[in-house]
């Protein structure tokens, strides 16, 4: 019964989308304030229903309502009650059903927090929100429910996958998902603005927070997966470049290229085409991964069960989105207008190659994942792309891309004297080459690969010191120089370029200095790897929530000094005593993780075990939240800028403020 | 200018035909490039008597198909009654019993009929990565001479066997009678 | 939509599959005669796919399949085969698909040189438009369209 209220709720949210695609956009073009203002109600009982929707599933989860087919294949009696809950998005039909509540949220959000968007464009862009979600919600309802009835309702569900009954797997798909959709947000303003014909400075003052959102997500959720990935699976292994890897991966590098096109539009008027194609193709690439990920097209581990109906949902999706942006962009292009010119050497050239590197890189993934897809329909013969062939392609063209982002900052818009650069930047180019060059040793063997890439971390590690060293010179009083560093929007940019070198030096050094061992140990055995030694103290039985398993007690020390003690299991769930999963056991520590992961029973007393020895793993995840912080940061900046001037305005009317966008 | 939006757009339709297509391809589907390949050699125990020994030879020397089951492979029962008809039918069916206990494997040929002319123990799957197996049950059609002419991964079907393997078996039994009847002339010729 | 399906699809495709049992990836430690043996070894697991699975590397995969060809690949370089000649091997039973690193041959051609030429592309695009923008005169940043459009969010419309 309870089910049944879902499913309405959800066809309630459908039909308000579908008033919502066409109110506000018909009171748009015709002037009508109140058409125009119904995008604000209607988006906020789109959400309430879809809410409504989404509690209701979370219900028949918690209450283990198996009669709902989704439920009986996600949940199990024995299963904790957080996996539960969080089973909702364990499979297609729930992970959709989080992904329209998402938009329905982010719809409201837009309505809330775009007060200073003039009416006409707010109401165009809960328009096109409102047909994306009509397309979703539609996709959902109609191939996908979860509220699907299963007669007779078994006694017992099958259970989640135990992979997934980790704390790591619950953030994963909801901050993915606020990404995916945030750039659905930047999409639709886009849109708006076209048909307004307005894709003026303002539009990209507007829409850098929203985008600047939407990629913390997109940086939080790809690196969430990738942390889980590395504890969870016991491989050490962190990115596999697999196709939904990818699919996630590709919309971030062409959000990473938008934010910073969006800058040049705010501040100098000009990239509007690239940021407009960046727009679309964000999220374009979006769809493209949900197609992907939903419908089979390519195997991966990481794909839903597969169903050509919901493929070709999923392409009428995609193949709306790219003609109806391409046409509305070619009937508009009169009105989009150029900026000015620049010179060779300045700020815009260069975020211009960051553009053109991060489009060229997006590009060669693209490719690498489709390829074998192109060859098989063609007949023309079934390979893989996998690690080997992205490894080799993404990091050359990564590589100048870094160098740019320690120059970008000292270098002046418009124009810019190499000389005057090179003058300031001297001893901190000298100064990398020595760092990376020399840090190498201090690991082992030293690689040309490996100290290019220490190089290019220490490189912009030192420039954005440098600039803030800059900053804080002066006559001034301390304060005003304080507040000139720690300005939002300047600190936000090198917190997260700062992340981005820490995340390029873990790759480097993990990449190169990274030992595995398979040893085979019996209880008071010892085994060495990369200068630790590991100890089996004893084999033990232990019992979880709902699996029996053996765990490993391993003492770990080096130079005889105790470094920790881990505890490696090798689970056997009730659901499926007969998959053993298996749970590595790490140690982090600021330069290293150590690891070990538990193998079988071997002949004797012996297990077989493989050590780990992972060099400055904790750099790459302390880069990922830098990225995600500095980008915070820097989209607080913004709305709080635009407010306090709005409330100087209208204290000093009607006085018009000299202040163009400084910064 | 209206090249320049052009080429997206023929772009952009190029990607979704493409995606479109792929929609109908089955992406687990693997051809196999030992098609045409003679049948690769193997040394393995009878599954009946340890004592003898089995290799390729004893599946080659007329058209016949060869099958890869075992007792744990549910799927290969469903394909076992039309096993039956076939042999019956006088078509020759060798086998690999792969990664299998022997004691269950020959269980289970007791309690049903065995299709089986000759039946090759692997239990270490060693002939099985030769002859390039990896998802039992899988089916070889072999000629005369034990050249590979078509593989099947996956349960036989009626469907398949009317539209694809009883086609090739026929052809194949022509071919091997035009090559007797080829070396034969010359005899005939001086008689 | 990451690896958190990881699991989910492979378990139920061997689950529902015939019969793939599971073994596990980390057995008896491998003995070799030479680093270099080692090595050669270790990188074959990690570039060869494992067939039944859905985009794992015989390295990491727990079928029995992969636990088969990893055997199959220790036992062929004790004997001193090339990784090329294992390669081809596994190629020669498998098809191509079988290599995570896909060979360069006439269909994969495009693929290879797709790099290059995009990042060719890249340059040329950069060199256009910077031959465009450097020419430009000195406009002033925004036209009056936009000044009157900025105006007007100061203002507060």
């Amino acid at each position: 019964m309870v089910a049944e209220l879902g499913n309405f709720a959800l066809i309630l949210a459908l039909c308000l989308a579908l008033l919502q695609s066409v109110l506000p956009l018909v009171g748009a073009q015709t002037g009508s304030l109140r058409l125009m203002r119904t995008g604000r109600f209607l988006a906020s009982g789109q959400f309430v229903f879809l809410a409504i929707a989404y509690g209701v599933l979370t219900w028949a989860f918690v209450a283990s309502d198996f009669s709902v087919r989704y439920v009986a294949s996600h949940s199990a009696l024995s299963q904790p009650l957080m996996y539960k809950v969080t089973a909702v998005w364990g499979g297609h039909e729930g992970s959709l059903l989080l992904w329209v509540a998402i938009l329905g949220a982010w719809g409201v959000a837009v309505a809330r927090f775009s007060r200073s968007l003039p009416r006409e464009m707010l109401a165009r862009m809960l328009a096109v929100m409102g047909m994306v979600s009509v397309a979703f919600i539609a996709f959902t309802v109609f191939t996908s429910n979860p509220f699907d009835r299963l007669v007779p309702g078994p006694a017992d569900g099958r259970g989640m996958n135990p992979l997934l009954q980790d704390p790591g797997m619950i953030l994963h798909p909801p901050l993915l998902y606020m990404g995916y959709v945030g750039t659905a947000v930047v999409f639709a303003l886009s849109m708006a603005a076209l048909m307004g014909g307005r894709l003026d400075a303002a539009w990209a003052r507007w829409s850098r927070p929203w985008t600047i959102v939407a990629w913390v997500f997109l940086t939080l959720g790809i690196a969430m997966g990738s942390w889980w990935a590395y504890y969870e699976l016991g491989w050490g292994g962190w990115w596999f470049w697999d196709p939904v890897e990818n699919a996630s991966f590709l919309p971030w590098l062409t959000a990473t290229a938008l934010l910073h096109s969006l800058a040049v539009t705010e501040k100098r008027g000009g990239f509007k085409v690239w940021t407009l194609m960046l727009a679309i193709i964000t999220f374009a690439l979006t769809v493209l991964g949900a197609f992907i990920v939903r419908s089979g097209v390519i195997t991966s581990v990481h794909a839903f069960a597969t169903d050509p109906d919901r493929g070709v949902f999923l392409l009428a999706m995609l193949a709306a989105t790219l003609l109806g942006s391409l046409t509305l962009y070619a009937w508009r292009a009169p009105r989009v207008g150029l900026g000015g010119g620049f010179h060779w050497f300045s700020r815009e050239s260069l975020l211009l190659a960051n553009n053109v590197l991060l489009t060229v890189a997006c590009a060669a993934v693209f490719i690498g994942t489709l390829y074998p897809l192109v060859l098989d329909a063609f007949g023309l013969g079934k390979i893989s792309v996998g690690p080997p062939y992205f490894d080799a392609v993404f990091a050359p063209l990564m590589l100048p891309l870094l160098l740019l982002v320690g120059l970008g900052p000292t270098v002046m818009w418009k124009q810019s004297s190499p000389a005057e650069v090179v003058r300031q930047l001297r001893w901190v180019l000298l100064a990398s080459v020595v760092a990376g060059g020399l840090w190498p040793l201090t690991m082992g063997a030293w690689r040309p690969l490996t100290a290019l890439s220490l190089m290019l971390g220490s490189w912009i590690l030192l420039t954005a010191l440098l600039d803030i060293r800059k900053r804080l010179a002066g006559r001034q009083p301390l304060a005003t120089r304080l507040r000139r560093v720690l300005r939002p929007s300047f600190l936000g940019m090198h917190l997260a370029h700062v992340g981005l070198a820490l995340v390029v030096v873990a790759i480097a050094m993990v990449n190169t200095y990274e030992v595995e061992r398979d040893v085979r140990m019996e209880p008071g055995q010892t085994a060495s790897a990369a200068g630790f030694d590991f100890t089996l103290l004893r084999m033990e039985a232990v019992r979880g929530p709902n699996y029996d398993a053996d765990q490993a007690v391993v003492e770990v020390t080096r130079d005889g000094r105790p470094v920790a003690t881990l505890y490696p299991q090798r689970r056997y769930f009730d659901t499926q005593p007969q998959n053993p999963m298996h749970q590595a056991s790490l140690h982090r520590a600021a330069t290293r993780d150590v690891y070990v992961s538990l193998g079988e029973r071997l002949v004797g007393d012996a297990w077989s075990f493989r050590l780990y020895y992972k060099p400055y793993m904790a750099w790459m995840w302390s880069g990922a939240i830098l990225l995600a912080l500095g980008g915070l940061l820097a989209a607080g900046d913004k709305r709080y800028r635009l407010s306090r001037r709005r409330e100087r305005e209208a204290a000093a009317r009607p006085g018009v403020s000299r202040e163009v966008t400084a910064s | 200018m209206k090249l320049k939006l052009l080429i997206p757009l023929v772009a952009v339709t190029a990607l979704l035909g493409l995606l479109l297509l792929g929609l109908g391809l089955n992406s687990r589907d693997l051809p196999s490039p030992l098609v045409g390949q003679p049948a690769p050699a193997f040394t393995l125990e009878s599954l009946e008597d340890p004592e003898t020994i089995l290799t390729e030879q004893d599946f080659i020397g007329e058209v016949a198909l060869v099958n890869v089951w075992a007792t744990w492979c549910s799927t290969c029962r469903q394909e076992k009654p039309l096993l039956m008809e076939l042999a019956r039918g006088g078509i020759p069916i060798h086998a690999f019993n792969y990664r299998d206990e022997r004691d269950a494997a020959l269980r289970y040929l007791e309690m049903t009929e065995s299709p089986y002319r000759t039946i090759a123990y692997d239990p270490a799957g060693d002939a099985g990565i030769d002859w390039g197996v990896y998802a039992t049950p899988e089916t070889y059609v072999l000629d005369a001479e034990g050249v590979i002419r078509y593989k099947r991964i996956g349960p036989l079907t009626r469907q398949l066997l009317l539209d694809e393997v009883l086609p090739l078996i026929e052809k194949l039994r022509a071919e091997k009678l035009r090559a007797e009847n080829l070396s034969a002339e010359p005899s005939r010729r001086t008689s | 939509m990451s690896r958190w399906m990881a699991g989910l699809l492979m378990l139920l495709a061997l689950a529902l599959s015939p019969g793939i049992a599971l073994a596990t990836a980390i057995g008896e430690p491998l003995a070799f005669d030479s680093e270099a043996q080692r090595q050669q070894y270790e990188t074959l697991t990690r570039e060869l796919r494992c067939t039944v699975c859905q985009s794992e590397t015989i390295h990491e995969s727990n079928a029995e399949l992969a636990a088969d060809m990893r055997r199959r690949v220790y036992q062929m370089t004790r004997d001193g085969m090339s990784a090329e000649a294992i390669v081809d091997f596994m190629v020669a039973r498998y098809g191509d698909y079988v290599r995570y690193r896909p060979p360069l041959q006439a269909n994969t051609a495009l693929l290879w040189a797709s790099p290059f030429l995009l990042f060719g592309g890249g340059l040329l695009v950069w060199w256009q438009v910077m031959r465009r923008r450097s020419r430009l005169d000195d406009e002033p940043e925004f036209t009056d369209q936009e000044r009157a459009a900025l105006e007007r969010l100061r203002r507060g419309d």
